[in-house]
């Protein structure tokens, strides 16, 4: 095990710059989320700490040593691909045997090591078949037995589950989530889904066009954004964001609607702002709530949610109580003002 | 007035013509559809190969209708040191033709597979051989392995003085047979070479990023990915090799007409020389017809190489 520290790292292709200076120190055993949308340089990133791209800029140290110019096989790192580039004609057994094969180590050994790391995933019985034989779920556990084997420092996971269906990428979020907290091994897993993100890790890197936009714990992310970017990132569904101008204590929108300022922030300067608010903050209050057209309603059971128009934004609410309102009706909300947040309309960044 | 409502009106069901029915009827499309290709098969595949076997058996000479004689062609070449020739050399062209092809194309083929600037370029350059008419190329060969204006003979001896008399290429046997192996390999090479970059071109480079990390050599790559990998393909493009090499005849022809000593005659060159040119069709044919047993021993080669490995079998959902 060990730590991973990313110092200032850049990437171009050619001319075209896609990491521009990215730091995150990881410490030894942290289980830390790379997330960001398409071409946000996430993988980018976590190839280049695999080896597989080299490091235009900056260092990146694995444990006390900088890997820079360390090929692959010596980072004593393993990495889980996304479409788990099991060699096809190997069985699962020589599969997941196979960097041992590779250092010709005893066959003893190597079984003894298969044997572990297949009773860890369940694969025991899989073990003389063919990836082609294999399911997907089954598929993605050879992938990270063949990690397991390799006993690494580190271990790289780019969008694991991404292959898989919605049913088993939750079973297996959870897996390789247990699987982290029994081995406790410093593990480095890219994913463009927030919910994995959250769910998952000890600390997010939320990233974007190549830079770093916010790094934390999920919840530091949930309920203290950085930015507008990282409000809209994080949180399913996605935060309601509004412009408008701070003045007398509340911020209006061009369309006239008036929205509490957060508890800490009414003193806030005057002159526009961004104004944020999740749709699970809002609350349907009967006194005194701004009305808001119901256009769309989509119960889930445990929440039902509700796409409206307040003046001319569409918002969308998140209520745990069933609402029975009907299209068109008007359903008067009001945001919870210790759980909104404010962002500076210029640069984006928290107020 | 009446007024005319969507109920009065049904719509009329079209009624097929005869030739419309006569193509629903399947016997009739079955037999429609597999005449021609029938038809092409047994006017230029069966006839000739059964006129082949049947000549084998007769003593028909140009000019001369023959009677069937049995075995007897047969019997006359087992006991003919230059048919026993002819097939020594077949299979030695072959075997030495093929491993070469296959060694040097192989290794174009893994060169190709890299990045390499001016890859498609490249690429047609390599196929050239293999485009440009096979007697053109022979004829090619044949200038560059003149006894008296060779080029390789004036690089040696004009431009290194390594040597002071010109190469001998064709004009005793082993140099002979030599050289036209290598004119063999030389025309190979293509289509071996771009077979094989197709099928390296369908591994995925995310095996080789995984056993990068798992620690591999290059030569470990090759060794424990590539090659498996490529093994289906491989077969099935030796396969072809083998039996393309085994039947030559323009190249050989064309620069030795199979000597010197009748000593590079192949099959195919003997038979047409001693059925053709000899005007012995009966014992030309036999010839041809003793290569029949070589070819299906390669296609049962491939038969058995190009069943589908076990790794290859069942459901791919990816």
């Amino acid at each position: 095990m060990a730590t991973v520290d990313i110092r200032d790292v850049r990437k171009a292709f050619g001319p075209f710059e896609v990491l521009h200076g990215v730091s995150v120190a990881i410490a030894d055993g942290e289980f830390v989320v790379l997330v960001g949308p398409s071409g946000c340089g996430k993988s980018t990133l976590l190839r280049m700490l695999a080896g597989l791209e080299n490091i235009t800029s900056g260092e990146i140290a694995i444990g006390p040593k900088v890997v820079n110019n360390v090929p692959p096989k010596d980072r004593d790192i393993a990495m889980v691909f996304q479409n788990y580039a099991l060699y096809p004609h190997m069985t699962v057994f020589d599969n997941m045997a196979f960097s041992m094969t590779l250092a010709k180590a005893p066959k003893a050994l190597m079984e003894q090591e298969v044997n572990r790391a297949a009773k860890i995933l369940g694969l025991e019985q899989l073990l003389q078949r063919f990836p082609r034989q294999l399911s997907g779920g089954q598929r993605q556990r050879v992938a990270m037995g063949r990690a397991i084997v390799r006993n690494p420092q580190v271990f790289l996971f780019d969008e694991p589950l991404s292959n898989l269906d919605a049913k088993l990428r939750v079973q297996m979020r959870s897996e390789i989530k247990e699987l982290h907290q029994r081995l406790k091994v410093t593990t480095v897993y890219v994913t463009h889904d927030q919910i994995e993100a959250m769910t998952m890790a000890d600390k997010i890197v939320v990233m974007n066009g190549g830079n770093i936009e916010q790094i934390g714990a999920p919840l530091e992310l949930y309920d203290r954004p950085a930015n507008v970017f990282v409000a809209g990132f994080i949180g399913s569904p996605a935060m309601n964001i509004l412009k408008g101008t701070v003045a007398n204590g509340s911020l209006r929108t061009d369309d006239g609607t008036n929205w509490p300022l957060p508890t800490g922030l009414k003193n806030a300067k005057e002159g526009p702002a961004v104004y944020g608010v999740r749709p699970e903050h809002l609350r349907i209050d009967g006194n005194g709530g701004i009305p808001a057209t119901v256009q769309v309603v989509e119960p889930t059971g445990s929440e039902t949610q509700v796409l409206m128009k307040i003046g001319s934004q569409t918002m969308v609410g998140a209520f745990r109580e069933r609402v029975t309102a009907k299209p068109g009706e008007i359903l008067p909300v009001r945001p919870d003002p210790a759980l909104v947040h404010l962002f500076d309309q210029q640069s984006g960044q928290r107020l | 007035m009446t007024v005319t409502t969507m109920t009065d009106w049904t719509r009329a069901r079209p009624q097929p013509n005869w030739l419309a029915r006569l193509f629903d009827y399947k016997p009739f499309l079955v037999v429609a559809c597999l005449t021609p290709a029938l038809g092409l098969l047994l006017v230029f595949l069966t006839y000739p190969l059964g006129l082949g076997i049947w000549l084998s058996f007769t003593d028909t000479k140009i000019g001369r209708t023959g009677e069937f004689v049995g075995l007897d062609n047969f019997e006359y070449l087992l006991s003919d040191p230059q048919f026993w020739s002819a097939v020594f050399y077949s299979v030695f062209y072959t075997a030495v033709a093929t491993f070469g092809k296959f060694a040097l194309g192989l290794w174009l083929a893994l060169l190709l597979n890299n990045h390499v600037p001016f890859k498609s370029l490249l690429r047609a350059i390599i196929l050239l051989p293999w485009i440009v008419p096979t007697v053109l190329s022979a004829l090619a060969f044949w200038w560059l392995y003149d006894p008296q204006f060779s080029i390789f003979s004036y690089l040696a001896i004009d431009i290194l003085h390594i040597r002071k008399t010109p190469f001998d290429f064709l004009s005793t046997i082993w140099p002979a047979r030599w050289s036209l192996i290598a004119a063999n390999i030389w025309r190979g090479i293509p289509f071996v070479a771009i077979s094989l970059l197709a099928g390296l071109q369908t591994i995925s480079p995310s095996l080789y990023e995984a056993a990068l990390l798992d620690g591999s050599t290059a030569w470990q790559r090759f060794r424990y990915i590539t090659f498996p990998l490529l093994l289906p393909i491989l077969a099935i493009v030796m396969t072809f090799s083998i039996i393309f090499t085994f039947t030559d005849f323009q190249l050989v022809y064309a620069i030795t007409r199979g000597g010197p000593l009748n000593s590079t005659h192949l099959m195919a060159t003997l038979a047409f020389q001693r059925g053709i040119s000899g005007g012995e069709l009966g014992e030309g044919a036999a010839i041809a017809v003793a290569m029949i047993p070589f070819l299906v021993a390669a296609t049962l080669f491939s038969y058995f190489a190009l069943a589908r490995r076990k790794w290859q079998q069942g459901e791919a959902n990816d």
